[in-house]
């Protein structure tokens, strides 16, 4: 039994709208796998909740007439993992999803669930900012559009105006963005199911025509600072440069100007720097192999 | 016929697999109230006052009970055998709530609720306000001048300090060309993590108290409450129902006590107490965290001349278990391996850490891990393979131990060390792995491990057990031996079947369910000893009962007591195999006898005064990822001596359920603690790292069957030496892939990172 | 105020539609447990660690701790006591379960079976390493996993006619 004081039920994203206008100090529960741990801890005690467990509209991966692939927030991850069109434009946001929890917590998490949050080490989050996804907001002036990087405004906290009664309703991905573009994620856990991340570490990469020179190589963080990040000096190094294990490499050492990861009982600030270089080169390097490049 | 040794379903299987089996919570009263308790939020101070005004203004809290309140008895926990001397008596420091609060989580009130929410948050409303002390976490920090003092009567937090001597270990080193070997290993907190947590209900019965709970010691639980209420034990009446696994963390009085108390203040309405996994870990007890110091003097033909031990155990906030724990190690030290001149201390030690009890190995696991880590770095001294080094000096056979009298009748060291280095394909791997260089490496490990049987000469050991014929022909069992998931209740109707000749097990119904009102006296599920000491107990009361059904069937069939014997639940004629009547016929007109009517039980009590050894080990196999500080376990084998087996399928269960307690030792679980305010980190099941589905490869258990000849049915412990040797071969398998030694476990990343970094194997 | 926030849910449980008035408060766990006896969903954690209150809705597997009892409404929930026939019949995989020495204490076992059955009823040969992954959302601390191992493998060979021993020993 919860402790919660009220419970509002929308039915679809405009009384989403509503109920966060009419009830501002409620929080948002979806696949309940985050918000409910908490409520049980105490840091929710007592808390109103607005589920919208049931507004199925958000729910399903599309294609929409930009061409961008539409991830609706109410989408559980096992359903990111197996859809076709993550597969076959962005699998790695599919594997990366698939290394939450364990399938229990895959069926009932929600990608929206997992970047509202605002938590740094959320396993989509790292591969969403490498990918340079656009977060869709709904709220009483309609909807508004912003790059996942912005939505993040500091640990624990996202772009959501409660005071425009906004709720997060989908995800995209540009066409810019994932055409022709192949990409590896490492979770660095300290077991390999049930676990949080120490650290993710999620590189993508286009190669040009020859396959013999990086043209954009994209790679960001989770863990490696209080929100996911991007290790834009690391990326400004290898973009241009020939694919030859000698960059990459050194392209794994130009990650640590960029990241800024703490000190904490669950890692030391120096493991997590070590860890992001050796998992940079290596995510890389299989990012190569899967955009046919040879090493 | 012959039922023991035989792979036989579990007798509580097609429960189980059907959801019907009932633990305490299933059983539950729907008027039961619930009771939560305010656990401290300091590590070591004094309770001034506790406001609980905002408690009991919450709608639904019933009553709210405090260290102010409670009786001043002190009582004391230990799932340990009574003793009529005082001095063998475990140490009374318990109280049911307590105003001194000596670790972070200490219980100082409860409040008892209508609903669940409303205990909660009557919970988090009371103000508690302390006078803070200084504190301690580190054992041997404990121990010095000046050190917090946790318990008045204990100079330097020492609770018990213990020596050893054999030989003349002064003189020994003496001897010119030794080699010295010396090495501090550290072992961490862990927990049992029973996927059951700990909970029970009490209420009162025409004046007596009823405890429902989880446990693994119910006759012993009984006399704890007794103790901790004043009441004469008699007025206790606890009941096990199946238990979600215990691994020793039941074999303490945990919330049983406070339980029954609080029905008892609330007009004895049943009031429920259950444990949260968070609680479960920081408020029950832990594994004791155990450095070791150890110094080896050797022979450059690798024996050893004289070997020296200190052990600090961190014993925590009380006593428990206490000093039993590292003395079962310090015991095993100078068995283990030949050696002529040994000394040793072991020391335990208060702290302001969670409470350290029994777990699963008895002090073992952390022997284990420092002398098996140590022996290598022993045979790495005098340039020996560590397989050869273990053949050469492991316990010989034919050793009496001048203290327990266990004899070593059997090789079974050398016999489990061969099957296992059959099976890992040792020295063709180890050639091959010797010859890499770059970032991933391979490597073996092995360690052996020492174990006995039971209790005894330490403490008592006795069985009772009760049987009755039923009108069927079959047989009900009372065993004093508790059923905790192990598979007890099952080998208990196999050697039952055995003796009786019945046809089946399942003619045997062995009563799981222990409420010590009915349930003949037994101590409990520990020690690895319900198989070896309940053997007795059946074989002699499966005897009398046999020899009363024979002698009815004397009188029935006109037979000589000589001619006649129960095969397959019949009476039969020795001379020619006729089947006389059936044991229902027989049962019945026992029964119905209009003269001289018979109900057909028997019901005895054995004390055992023997104890077996039991030995065997483990080789792992590892993959170690160096940049990535990453130890992959790709192979694994477990080999034991423990007897003949009463049942191999349950048997391999065990071992692999030891096993991967022993991985978890080895490479993930450890509970921490804020080192600035003596908080755990990380009590609960994502950030406390057990074992997952995807952390195992095949887990290969393997036996070595020499029949024990002090034992009824030639058994001997199996319980928990499966958990004893996995983590030092895991350890020992990452020094031979790597060559670095690692002496504290679990060897986590961070660790690996660490000793890498120094060894220059990764670049700082 | 929540307290007196009850709500009517409409569901089946185990193939039956039931209609029920739930605490608002509730989880799945205490709805099954509370108010169907369904004692099979056992609590482990309550967080979604251990996967001891495990049930199938709409045929995927939830931890039922992390489930308001209200979400149920017009879902097919299935818990252990779903797979029993009228009879006591065992399906297969219950009967896996006690030929292979997978259950212990039991406290995990329903919770494991039925994310075997989510598994098994995709009717699909999956690898060693697939299956410890779809197994991966349980803890057991009395078996090492090593015979659910077996159970979930031999089950899963069995209902595709795959069936033979020596793939077992592997």
């Amino acid at each position: 039994m919860y402790d919660m004081s009220a419970l509002y039920e929308a039915k679809s994203v405009q009384d989403a709208v509503r109920l966060r206008l009419e009830h501002p100090e409620a929080q948002i529960i979806a696949g309940g796998t985050d918000v409910l741990v908490q409520m049980r801890e105490g840091k929710r005690a007592g808390k109103s909740l607005i589920s919208i467990q049931k507004v199925n509209e958000m729910r399903g991966i599309s294609i929409d007439e930009e061409e961008n692939i539409r991830i609706g927030s109410l989408t559980t991850f096992t359903h990111i993992t197996n859809d076709p069109i993550i597969q076959q434009y962005i699998n790695v946001l599919g594997e990366a999803v698939d290394m939450v929890g364990g399938p229990q917590i895959r069926n009932a998490g929600t990608i929206g669930g997992n970047t509202c949050n605002g938590v740094t080490s959320a396993d989509s989050a790292s591969t969403l900012h490498a990918w340079e996804a656009i977060v869709e907001i709904t709220g009483k002036n309609g909807v508004r559009r912003i790059p996942i990087k912005e939505f993040y405004i500091k640990a624990g906290t996202v772009d959501l105006r409660v005071e425009d009664g906004e709720i997060q309703t989908a995800i995209l991905i540009p066409k810019a963005s994932y055409e022709n573009t192949w990409g590896h994620y490492i979770k660095y856990a300290m077991r390999n199911a049930m676990d949080i991340a120490t650290l993710g570490t999620s590189v993508n990469a286009r190669l040009s025509a020859d396959k013999k020179t990086f043209e954009r190589v994209r790679i960001a963080f989770g863990v490696a600072g209080p929100v996911p990040m991007r290790a834009l000096n690391a990326e400004a190094f290898i973009n241009g440069k020939d694919v030859t294990l000698e960059n990459i490499e050194a392209f794994g050492r130009a990650v640590l100007q960029d990241i800024n990861p703490r000190d904490s009982w669950r890692a030391s600030k120096a493991f997590r720097q070590h860890i992001a270089a050796e998992s940079a080169k290596r995510c890389l390097i299989e990012s190569v192999k899967l955009a046919g490049g040879e090493l | 016929m012959a039922e023991v040794g035989k792979r036989k379903p579990r007798v509580d299987a097609y429960d189980k697999a059907t959801g019907r089996t009932k633990y305490y919570e299933d059983l539950m009263p729907r008027e039961a109230l619930f009771a939560r308790i305010k656990h401290s939020e300091i590590a070591h101070g004094m309770v001034k006052s506790i406001d609980t005004s905002a408690a009991e203004a919450i709608e639904g809290v019933v009553k709210v009970l405090t260290c102010f309140d409670v009786p001043n008895i002190p009582f004391p926990t230990a799932g340990h055998p009574w003793s009529m001397e005082q001095s063998h008596q475990d140490v009374a420091d318990r109280l049911l709530l307590n105003r001194h609060v000596r670790y972070y989580g200490d219980d100082v009130a409860v409040v008892i609720a209508e609903n669940e929410v409303a205990a909660v948050q009557g919970v988090r409303a009371l103000k508690v306000e302390y006078e803070e002390f200084p504190f301690v976490l580190d054992v041997q920090k404990a121990m010095e001048d000046g050190a917090p003092q946790i318990h008045n009567a204990y100079p330097n937090n020492i609770l018990k300090h213990t020596s050893l001597s054999r030989g003349n270990y002064e003189e020994a080193i003496k001897e010119p060309g030794l080699i010295r070997v010396e090495g501090w290993y550290e072992t961490p907190s862990v927990q049992h993590c029973h996927i059951e947590n700990h909970g029970c209900y009490a209420y009162e019965e025409n004046g007596r108290i009823v405890v429902v709970a989880s446990t693994q010691i119910p006759h012993i639980v009984r006399r704890v409450v007794g103790q901790a209420l004043g009441r004469p034990w008699g007025e206790i009446r606890i009941v096990k129902p199946y238990i979600g696994g215990g691994f020793g963390n039941k074999q303490d009085a945990l919330y049983e006590p406070l339980c029954a108390y609080c029905s008892t203040q609330v007009g004895g309405r049943c009031v429920r107490l259950d444990c949260s996994r968070e609680e479960t870990f920081v408020s029950n007890r832990l594994r004791h965290a155990i450095r070791y110091h150890i110094i080896s003097w050797l022979r450059p033909d690798g024996t050893f001349a004289a070997r020296k031990l200190e052990c600090f155990s961190n014993q925590g906030a009380y006593s428990s278990h206490g000093h039993s724990i590292v003395a079962k190690g310090l015991g095993a030290f100078p068995q283990q391996y030949q050696c002529a001149n040994v000394v040793g201390d072991a020391y335990t030690v208060f702290t302001n850490r969670p409470v350290a009890g029994a777990m699963r190995g008895y002090g073992i696991p952390q022997a284990m891990f420092a002398n098996e880590s140590h022996i290598d770095d022993c045979a790495k001294a005098v340039g020996m393979d560590p397989l050869a080094f273990r053949h050469k000096n492991l316990m010989e056979v034919g050793y009496e131990d001048p203290f327990s009298k266990n004899v070593n009748y059997f090789d079974s060291y050398n016999q489990c060390l061969a099957k296992g280095k059959e099976y890992i394909d040792y020295d063709r791997k180890i050639a091959e792995y010797a010859k890499e260089t770059g970032p991933i490496r391979h490597g073996i490990g092995v360690a052996a491990f020492w174990y006995n049987t039971a209790v005894y000469p330490i403490a008592l050991e006795t069985s009772s057990n009760r049987m009755q014929l039923n009108l069927d022909g079959t047989v009900t069992m009372q065993c004093g031996e508790t059923e905790i998931g192990q598979g007890a209740d099952t080998v208990f109707a196999q050697m039952a079947a055995d003796v009786l000749g019945l046809a089946s097990y399942r003619d045997v119904n062995v009563v799981s369910c222990q409420d010590t009102d009915i349930t003949p006296t037994g101590l409990g599920a520990y020690a690895s000893r319900q198989t070896y000491v309940a053997g007795f107990s059946i074989r002699q009361t499966g005897l009398l009962l046999k020899e009363k059904i024979l002698k009815r069937a004397c009188d029935l069939t006109r037979q000589a007591p000589y001619n006649i014997d129960i095969v397959d639940g019949n009476i039969v004629r020795i001379t020619d195999g006729k089947k006389l009547m059936t044991l229902s016929e027989l049962a019945m007109t026992a029964q119905y006898d209009p003269v001289n009517s018979e109900h057909i039980t028997a019901e005895e009590t054995y004390t055992i005064r023997n104890n077996a050894y039991s030995f065997g080990c483990t080789f792992a196999e590892v993959e170690v990822d160096i940049p990535m500080c990453k130890v992959t376990l790709t192979n694994i084998v477990n080999v034991h001596d423990c007897g003949t087996l009463i049942n191999p399928a349950l048997a391999e269960a065990q071992v692999h359920g030891g096993m991967s307690m022993a991985i978890g030792y080895g490479l993930s679980e450890q509970l921490l603690f804020d080192e600035k305010t003596g908080k755990p980190l990380n009590n609960n099941l994502l950030d406390y790292k057990l074992s997952t589905f995807m952390d195992h490869p095949h887990l290969e258990a393997q036996f070595v069957e020499n029949p024990e000849p002090t034992s009824a049915f030639g058994t001997k412990s199996l319980g928990e030496p499966p958990a004893c040797s996995g983590a030092p071969a895991i350890r020992n398998a990452i020094y031979n892939a790597t060559g670095v030694a690692i002496n504290e476990n679990p060897i986590t990343p961070h660790v690996l990172f660490k000793y890498f970094t120094q060894e220059g194997l990764i670049e700082e | 105020m929540a307290k007196n926030q009850y709500q009517l849910v409409t569901c089946w449980i185990n193939g039956r539609e039931v209609e029920q008035m739930v605490d608002v408060r509730a989880s799945l766990t205490d709805m099954l447990r509370g108010d169907f006896h369904l004692t099979s969903v056992k609590k482990g954690c309550e967080v979604g660690e251990c996967g001891a209150c495990n049930v199938l809705i709409d045929g995927e597997c939830f931890n039922s701790c992390l489930y308001l009892a209200v979400w149920a409404e017009g879902k097919h929930i299935t818990t252990l006591e779903g797979l029993t026939g009228p009879n006591g019949e065992l399906s297969d995989i219950q009967q896996a379960f006690i030929d292979e020495t997978a259950i212990q204490c039991g406290f995990c076992t329903p919770g494991f079976i039925m994310t075997a059955v989510e598994i098994l009823n995709r009717n699909r040969l999956y690898s060693d390493e697939e299956l410890r992954k779809l197994l991966s959302g349980h803890l057991c601390r009395c078996t090492g996993y090593e015979n659910i191992f077996r159970a979930v493998k031999k089950t899963m060979l069995r209902r595709l006619g795959m069936l033979d021993d020596p793939f077992l020993n592997t």
